[in-house]
């Protein structure tokens, strides 16, 4: 580490893996109720868990972007961080914002749209604070070097915050509403949050496999190029059913199985730059949850998105739980594993300690991720069902859901030992670290 | 990869496609706005009462429990159609009536059944958020869902 600012990633990264934690708690809540449906019915209902359990996921991530940002953009632009004051104001009321948020919720205080239930301060707050991060980092940018990874960078996050402006757009026609809400919702996840990926991937192989700069940049140009042509037009696989014209269709079927594309380039750039690069890297933890999240972010996002993409497909699948599944896996791999490769990058410089958990790390890695695998699978398996059993044979929907009640819990059960693997991740990550013995058979200190 | 492209040429690309593919798409959506308004919903129809009935819908979050033409959250059955399960484009009265009662009744004391809370709604409220469910019944969906179960 060689920029004194860089160390404001840390606050960002504490607060995003507290949210992470609390975001995994509001999930197996809401599991449990999927099981037994009296859980809690009396304290908190069902929705009020869910809406807390999606706005923690996409806050925290927002958080652990910008922790993200901080740690890499004084390395690329090769100059300190314009003014950590604003990062840190920035973080608080990014923080009172999310607190708010949640705290607001547990009341029954919120507004109605799904992901954008945050009561207008709230979401002012993050418009503002977002701005002042974005002001900030811009700074840096234009007073430093301009690579591709911290262009790109900051180009998906200037964009996330222009569409993120539709949120407070909520026209009475619910077809226009809806047509609107997916500017926001796929255009960040499917568009330019993969910027974000995108860049965030390149730093890390950069950084860890020391593969010319020049090979990675362009890879990078490839990968958010094939994003966005193919990410854009793909948003029609939500204006299917909605009140939109038929066109959409065949365009959006077309597009967005184009959509894999993306995700398949990253995954073989983060394969061939790991085999290529000629550095073998003291942290692999960090090299295991990079090449891991391009490949969970394949399937996850490409194939499982591509299951049920196609119009005539999606017409018997659409809100169903295979859309759990694959939301559930999408974002694992290709935003949760990437803030979570970065954190695990990052951390030991962030704080000084050289050798870590490695291992501890690692078995976190292969816990959590076979775990969000199996979820996926069962909820996969829920929805087929109920795909067949509702939108074929027309069974009521009480009825099928009573079908299902085996992979609910089993879903529980994966979404356990997901939270098991959380809590190693953050015992890795901020636990006691291993001391660094010297080398040969020098007396050690008791 | 080739060596024919170069990284400024890749970035030449993306910048150009993006813009490209970005204005076909606003230009879409701005046609599938106008096709909304005009063409595939009841404009006429949307009165007063089903914007209030919308944010009845929206207060108190029926869509992290429900979902309405398929997106929400799954938890409890689709709504978008559910004024034509209650056969109100046939019978509206009856089918108002339902609703209302059905969602008065609410939470059923049935245990191990999924549990919908009581809301209070006013009997203004329920008349509202009835009136935009039968808005959005009539909304052209492209024959979605494939079955009125939804």
């Amino acid at each position: 580490m060689k920029y004194a600012s860089q160390q404001l990633a840390l606050p960002y990264f504490a607060v995003a893996m507290l949210l992470f934690l609390l975001q995994v708690v509001f999930g197996i809540l809401a599991a449990t109720v999927y099981v037994m449906p009296d859980f809690m019915a009396a304290i908190e209902p069902f929705h009020i868990m869910r809406m807390s359990h999606t706005n923690l996921l996409i806050v925290w991530l927002l958080i652990g972007f910008m922790g993200c940002t901080y740690y890499l953009l004084p390395e690329e632009a090769e100059t300190e961080t314009h003014s950590p004051l604003l990062a840190w104001l920035g973080l608080g009321i990014f923080a009172v914002a999310g607190a708010g948020a949640l705290l607001s919720y547990q009341f029954g205080i919120h507004e109605g749209r799904e992901f954008l239930e945050q009561p207008l301060w709230c979401k002012v707050l993050i418009t503002v604070s977002f701005l002042m991060f974005l002001y900030n980092c811009s700074r840096t940018l234009l007073a430093g070097r301009k690579t591709a990874i911290n262009t790109v960078l900051m180009m998906g996050l200037w964009l996330a915050a222009i569409f993120w402006l539709f949120a407070f757009y909520n026209p009475d026609n619910l077809s226009v509403d809806k047509l609107y809400w997916w500017w926001i919702v796929h255009v960040w996840v499917e568009g330019v949050w993969e910027l974000i990926m995108g860049s965030l991937l390149a730093y890390l192989l950069i950084k860890m496999t020391g593969v010319d700069r020049e090979i990675i940049e362009k890879w990078l140009y490839v990968i958010i190029g094939l994003a966005l042509f193919s990410g854009l037009l793909g948003t029609g696989h939500h204006y299917y059913w909605i009140g939109a014209p038929g066109y959409w269709q065949p365009l959006g079927s077309i597009f967005s199985t184009l959509e894999v594309a993306p995700f398949l380039a990253m995954v073989m750039f983060a394969f061939y730059m790991f085999w290529k690069g000629r550095r073998n890297h003291p942290n692999s933890a960090a090299m295991l949850w990079t090449l891991g999240s391009a490949t969970v972010a394949f399937f996850g996002a490409g194939v499982w998105g591509f299951l049920h993409t196609l119009s005539f497909v999606n017409y018997y699948s659409h809100g169903t739980q295979v859309t759990a599944a694959h939301g559930h896996l999408a974002f694992y791999g290709a935003y949760v594993m990437m803030v979570l490769a970065i954190i695990t990058y990052a951390m030991p410089q962030l704080r000084k300690v050289q050798p870590f958990n490695q291992l501890l790390n690692m078995w976190s890695f292969w816990i959590m991720t076979s775990a969000m695998c199996f979820m996926t699978f069962t909820l996969t398996f829920a929805g087929v069902v109920q795909t067949h059993l509702q939108r074929v044979l027309g069974m009521n929907y009480m009825e099928v859901q009573s079908q299902l009640t085996i992979f609910y819990a089993m879903r529980l059960g994966a979404g356990t030992v997901v939270a098991i693997a959380v809590l190693l991740y953050l015992v890795a990550i901020f636990g006691p670290a291993r001391q660094r013995l010297p080398q040969g058979n020098a007396a050690v200190a008791a | 990869m080739s060596e024919m492209l170069s990284r400024n040429r890749a970035r030449n690309i993306f910048f150009g496609g993006s813009t490209f593919f970005f204005l076909l798409f606003a230009a879409l959506t701005a046609h599938s706005h106008w096709y909304m308004v005009n063409v595939s919903t009841d404009r006429e129809g949307l009165t007063e009462a089903v914007a209030r009935g919308k944010h009845v819908w929206e207060k108190h979050s029926c869509i992290n429990c429900h979902s309405l033409i398929g997106e929400g959250a799954y938890f409890a059955p689709e709504l978008g159609n559910v004024w034509t399960r209650y056969g109100g484009r046939e019978n509206p009265d009856s089918a108002r009536a339902a609703l209302k009662g059905w969602i008065k009744a609410q939470p059923l004391n049935v245990p191990g059944r999924r549990k919908m809370p009581a809301f209070d709604l006013s009997e203004q409220e329920l008349d509202d958020l009835v009136e935009f469910f039968r808005w959005t019944d009539a909304i052209d969906t492209q024959d979605w869902p494939p079955h009125p179960v939804g």
